[in-house]
């Protein structure tokens, strides 16, 4: 194992950090790149998974147990803190995603269309008209 | 200790790829239907990879209402709004530059993580000990995170609460009560697309 490029076991104790990772910028590509808000919004909770399987991995035990307490006084139990932490989070994070989702009816109903771009557009010529007026 | 390890890294990976391959899809698809339908699948996946890491309780809710409500809300504003999504006009390099940017100074970050699963790491000694040992005799209930949700940390589960129905006064204000300028505010734009 001591021949091999890489530190096998510094892998494997770190790995599922960098899968996060991953996970967290295929979100936030989603987010920036699209300009479709409901895309966006996906990508957002694509992201917010992401920091949540992050996080909730900090408090895991290797041949630990759910931290539902047993009768064995040998067991060993994964950290409960991260996972209520989570709990939380992820409760709060279904509230902010209905509110981004009905701002985005609400935009739909003054802009008709749900694309950045065209809502930019839309904005420009709003104000070139006020400017006009004045 | 190791062998433990590998076990873990085969489901993680496996799942991690799924992962990511649904992400990349939902990427890709311009039919929001479609991406509603995978946001979902991605949920319940998380919740299978939540309960590799010991996390019974955050699986539940993640399946409940990730894959649950969240798709049930994303269907309901896609029959409010549009189902399609149109084409990107722009470039993908910038945003793929800033994600490999950010991405790669996050992976330099976690070079200093303690080791993933270890029973010593900081996180494990502080308050967690004192939650597992104490339960059963403060609280008299065998889930740990229960106790520690409703009792050791009921005012982070209230301000939790406070959030939601912030939230759901808000939904109802832009939703409900904003109907009549809605309509309004259509019509204007209407007559400006025209």
């Amino acid at each position: 194992m001591e021949e091999l490029l890489f530190d096998l076991g510094f892998v494997l104790t770190h790995y599922n950090y960098w899968m996060f990772v991953v996970l967290m910028m295929t979100g936030l590509y989603i987010t920036v790149s699209y300009g479709n808000l409901v895309k966006k919004i996906v990508g957002l909770n694509i992201f917010q998974t992401a920091v949540f399987l992050f996080y909730v991995s900090t408090g895991k035990i290797v041949g630990g147990t759910a931290p539902i307490l047993t009768d064995d006084p040998a067991a060993v139990y994964s950290n409960p803190l991260p996972h209520v932490l989570i709990l939380t989070a992820i409760v709060v994070g279904i509230a902010t995603t209905a509110l981004a989702l009905a701002l985005v009816v609400r935009i739909r109903e003054t802009y008709g269309t749900v694309e950045e771009d065209e809502i930019i557009a839309l904005e420009h010529e709003m104000d070139a008209a006020i400017g006009v007026e004045r | 200790m190791s062998a433990g390890l590998v076990g873990i890294a085969v489901i993680d990976i496996l799942l991690f790829l799924f992962l990511v391959l649904i992400a990349i899809a939902i990427a890709r698809l311009r039919n929001l239907f479609a991406i509603a339908m995978l946001a979902g699948v991605f949920s319940l996946l998380s919740a299978g990879l939540f309960v590799t890491l010991d996390a019974m309780d955050v699986a539940f809710t993640e399946a409940a209402v990730g894959a649950g409500i969240s798709t049930v809300l994303m269907l309901g504003t896609l029959a409010l709004t549009v189902r399609e999504e149109k084409p990107v006009t722009h470039s993908p390099f910038l945003p793929l530059l800033v994600c490999a940017i950010t991405g790669a100074a996050l992976i330099y970050g976690t070079l200093d993580m303690p080791p993933f699963g270890a029973a010593d790491n900081p996180v494990q000694t502080h308050v967690a000990p004192y939650y597992l040992e104490q339960t059963p005799v403060e609280i008299g209930i065998p889930n740990a995170v229960a106790a520690v949700l409703a009792s050791y940390r009921g005012f982070d589960t209230l301000g939790e609460v406070v959030v939601v129905f912030t939230a759901a006064i808000a939904v109802l204000l832009l939703l409900g009560g904003g109907g009549r300028s809605g309509r309004h505010g259509k019509v204007a734009g209407e007559r400006k697309k025209d």
